[in-house]
């Protein structure tokens, strides 16, 4: 198409459908749900991108993508321009091109979007990503001289990542501490492969390590090393990042029953422990086949354990949430795949007791009808018990998918920093500076269970601040 | 990576592995666990830290095998190595004088006894040791027991060591003669019950290890939630030590037999394989 084209033309375009598997194939697999842009639907859906000169866009970014910049590249084929632009604030593209929810912070800002369908800058940002590293791999950007500080960071997941790959950039040293065997926190244990492919995540890892992050696994702050010993130990900044990490449960009868699991539990042992390759992978999990399969919850987490529970081979697999369909937290693309591959939701249902066989095994579930009321603190419509409605329904696996607390290793092990009341790190929000001389915080184990780009957002600006911390300023003095 | 530096058998199907861990071994307390995985498509399960060494950066571990992870451990040798160890986790054993304690051993569960039984002793108590096994085989950690020990009581279920019987009736003899403050039970779950039972007519202070079904171990899946005192706890965290007398034994019991086909499934398919392996070698 020639460069210059009309703004009228321009939103004439239709947005660009993402290509997937067909849903019946894919619920029997773990193969990746959206296949990508090809070149043609990218520079297309590029062309929809009217180059406001006061993007709005930008402002619902957590990081501050310059999302104009980059989609302009793509409109004139220079992908790899527009990679180079993408990194210059978001060196994790390929995983936030697939899980931000960009409808709620790009996206919904969208001018185009105004009259009709906004621009895919989500769908937009994992091509260009994925172009880069299928064709000439991720290239580094350039770093500044050493300065001879090192930060060591609590955490691989999203916020961890980002905040390493800023401060490597401006020159520090970085180490970053794991606890599990494996790197990327939430994004390898929690979010499936069929959503995130692992190895992608393990790409972008890569990515930091070339330039040359180190990171350490199967290191519990707290345990292996205290935040105190870190410090000591010739660490001149910290950044706690180790996310929520609690399951929360529902605290009803039955819940220790076999078959009853929290989400992180069923997810880590699906994803992190490759349990759908089980008996090739030793760890195994409740084995679904031909059984139901209730997940209690309406987030993203949720999607993904009742998406999983499908592709294991579950006859019927349920979605039980308390309110109705308008008030879920999950995306919508989430819900819609999860539809279109036979899931089924039942709203307006509270769990009351799960009941068992003589042998502990969980037979069915007791469901309390629920009614909506005035909004609660969350804005959303509380749901109200309905007296005398219970029913029951027969289900051979519960996981519970209602969030996270936060986990409880480092508060005991750093007794002398902040903590609210429900054990989250209290953290300056400009700087994530923690009331602990030295030490910042951010992502979930700060705001509670949140998103990858609000967890990435936060790591970012601690990285901001960390660096100017290291340059001198005293950030604590001046409150 | 973590190198095997010695391993020996105790017993038949049981074997003591020191392994380099340093920051580990400078670490742990009594009471603590690692989370060991194998190799890459392993499975990560807790094995309490029996033993450690810090000027020599190992710790020792005894397994018992009985599934597919365990029994691969067994095979493993001298010199061979270990992908992933991770820890101290959970919190130390609550250690102090009581007076006159008992730290009862039950087959692999010696093991996870000594280590406690030695800070008790350190501590000052009078400290009294009985290891049982279901025969003279399973009796493990006598001569480690005999010297930290004051005394030192020896049951097997057959009688083909030591006294006839349980470590219970041991325990219940102890009990009828002198006054006993402080008593640790670590085994399989039906004596550790057992001895809960025991010791609550007298209300005696009983302490228990549990050895759940774990993943992380650091409290992120509540895999290994138990229930104690009516509430529900998470081993790896809020433990693994707990006081006897609230512990819902059954429903621990049940949990652990969560993967009972699956753990089947895989041993005899570990086991086709090693004969495979070893008819091949042979032939």
């Amino acid at each position: 198409m020639p460069g210059k084209i009309s703004n009228k033309e321009r939103m004439k375009i239709p947005r660009q459908i993402m290509p997937e598997q067909d849903s019946n194939v894919r619920r029997t697999n773990f193969n990746e749900v959206n296949l990508g842009f090809t070149e043609e639907l990218a520079k297309m859906e590029a062309l929809r991108c009217l180059q406001c000169p006061k993007p709005s866009c930008v402002e619902g970014c957590p990081v501050g993508v310059k999302i104009g910049d980059f989609i302009a590249l793509v409109a004139d084929g220079d992908y790899l321009g527009a990679a180079t632009k993408l990194k210059e604030d978001n060196l994790l593209p390929a995983i936030c091109g697939r899980v931000c929810p960009q409808e709620e912070q790009c996206e919904v800002k969208c001018v185009t979007g105004k009259k009709g369908e906004p621009v895919a800058i989500g769908r937009l940002e994992r091509f260009v990503a994925d172009y880069e590293r299928e064709t000439v791999g991720i290239r580094q950007p350039e770093l500044k001289p050493k300065t001879g500080k090192r930060v060591a960071i609590v955490g691989s997941g999203p916020a961890g990542l980002s905040c390493a790959g800023d401060l490597i950039q401006m020159g520090h040293d970085v180490t970053v501490f794991e606890a599990l065997h494996d790197l990327g926190g939430v994004l390898i244990y929690g979010i499936p492969e069929f959503r995130l492919p692992k190895a992608i995540v393990k790409a972008e890892i890569d990515s930091l390590k070339a330039l040359g992050v180190e990171f350490k696994t199967n290191s519990v702050i707290g345990f292996t090393d205290t935040v105190d010993e870190l410090l000591a130990n010739s660490y001149d900044s910290i950044f706690i990042a180790v996310g929520a990490g609690l399951p929360y449960f529902l605290n009803v009868p039955g819940e220790n029953l076999n078959g009853v699991y929290s989400s992180n539990e069923f997810l880590t042992r699906v994803n992190l422990m490759k349990a759908y390759r089980f008996p090739e992978y030793d760890t195994p999990v409740f084995n679904c086949k031909d059984k139901n399969v209730a997940v209690f919850g309406g987030g993203n987490t949720a999607m993904d354990a009742v998406r999983t529970s499908k592709r294991l081979g579950a006859k019927n697999s349920y979605i039980i949430y308390r309110r109705s369909d308008v008030e879920m937290p999950a995306r919508e693309e989430e819900i819609h795949h999860a539809k279109e591959e036979g899931i089924e939701f039942i709203f307006l249902s509270n769990p009351v007791k799960f009941n068992g066989d003589k042998d502990g095994w969980l037979r069915s579930v007791t469901l309390q009808k629920m009614e909506l009321g005035e909004p609660d603190a969350s804005g959303r419509r509380r749901p109200i018990p309905v007296s005398g409605s219970e029913y029951d329904i027969p289900i051979d696996m519960a996981v519970i998918a209602i969030g996270n607390g936060s986990n409880p290793i480092i508060q005991k092990t750093t007794p002398d920093m902040s903590y609210n009341k429900w054990g989250n790190i209290v953290a300056d929000e400009e700087t994530m500076k923690t009331s602990k001389h030295g030490v910042f915080a951010g992502g979930d184990i700060v705001t509670g269970g949140a998103t990858v780009i609000l967890a990435m957002g936060a790591g970012r600006k601690a990285a901001s601040a960390i660096n100017r911390y290291l340059l001198g300023e005293d950030l604590w003095f001046r409150g | 990576m973590h190198k095997i530096i010695y391993a020996e058998f105790l017993a038949s199907n049981i074997k003591r592995f020191e392994i380099s861990a340093p920051k580990i071994a400078e670490k742990r307390k009594a009471g603590q666990f690692v989370i060991i995985r194998i190799n890459k498509v392993g499975e990560r399960i807790p094995l309490t830290i029996a033993d450690s060494d810090s000027s020599k950066g190992t710790i020792t571990i005894i397994v018992q095998g009985i599934g597919k992870t365990t029994k691969e451990l067994n095979s493993m040798k001298t010199g061979d190595y270990i992908m992933d160890v991770v820890g101290p986790l959970g919190k130390p054993s609550h250690i102090e004088n009581f007076g006159t304690a008992i730290s009862i051993g039950g087959g692999v569960g010696t093991a996870i006894a000594y280590p406690t039984a030695v800070a008790l002793k350190n501590a000052g108590n009078h400290t009294i040791s009985i290891i049982g096994g279901r025969t003279k085989e399973f009796v493990i950690l006598e001569k480690e027991m005999r010297e930290i020990c004051d005394e030192v009581f020896i049951t097997t279920d057959d009688g083909s060591y030591g006294k006839h019987g349980f470590v219970t009736d041991q325990l219940q003899e102890l009990i009828n003669q002198r006054k006993v403050d402080f008593v640790l039970a670590i085994g399989p779950i039906p004596m550790m019950k057992a001895v809960a039972e025991v010791t609550r007519e007298k209300n005696i202070p009983t302490v228990v290890s549990l050895n759940p079904v774990m993943v992380d171990g650091t409290g992120m899946c509540g895999g290994c939630r138990a229930t104690v005192d009516g509430k529900t706890v998470f081993v790896c965290v809020d433990g693994p030590e707990f006081d006897a007398h609230k512990v819902d034994f059954e429903t621990l019991g049940r949990r652990n037999r969560t993967y009972l086909m699956q753990e089947s499934d895989a041993l005899k398919s570990y086991e086709c394989e090693s004969e495979k392996a070893l008819s091949q070698k042979l032939t």
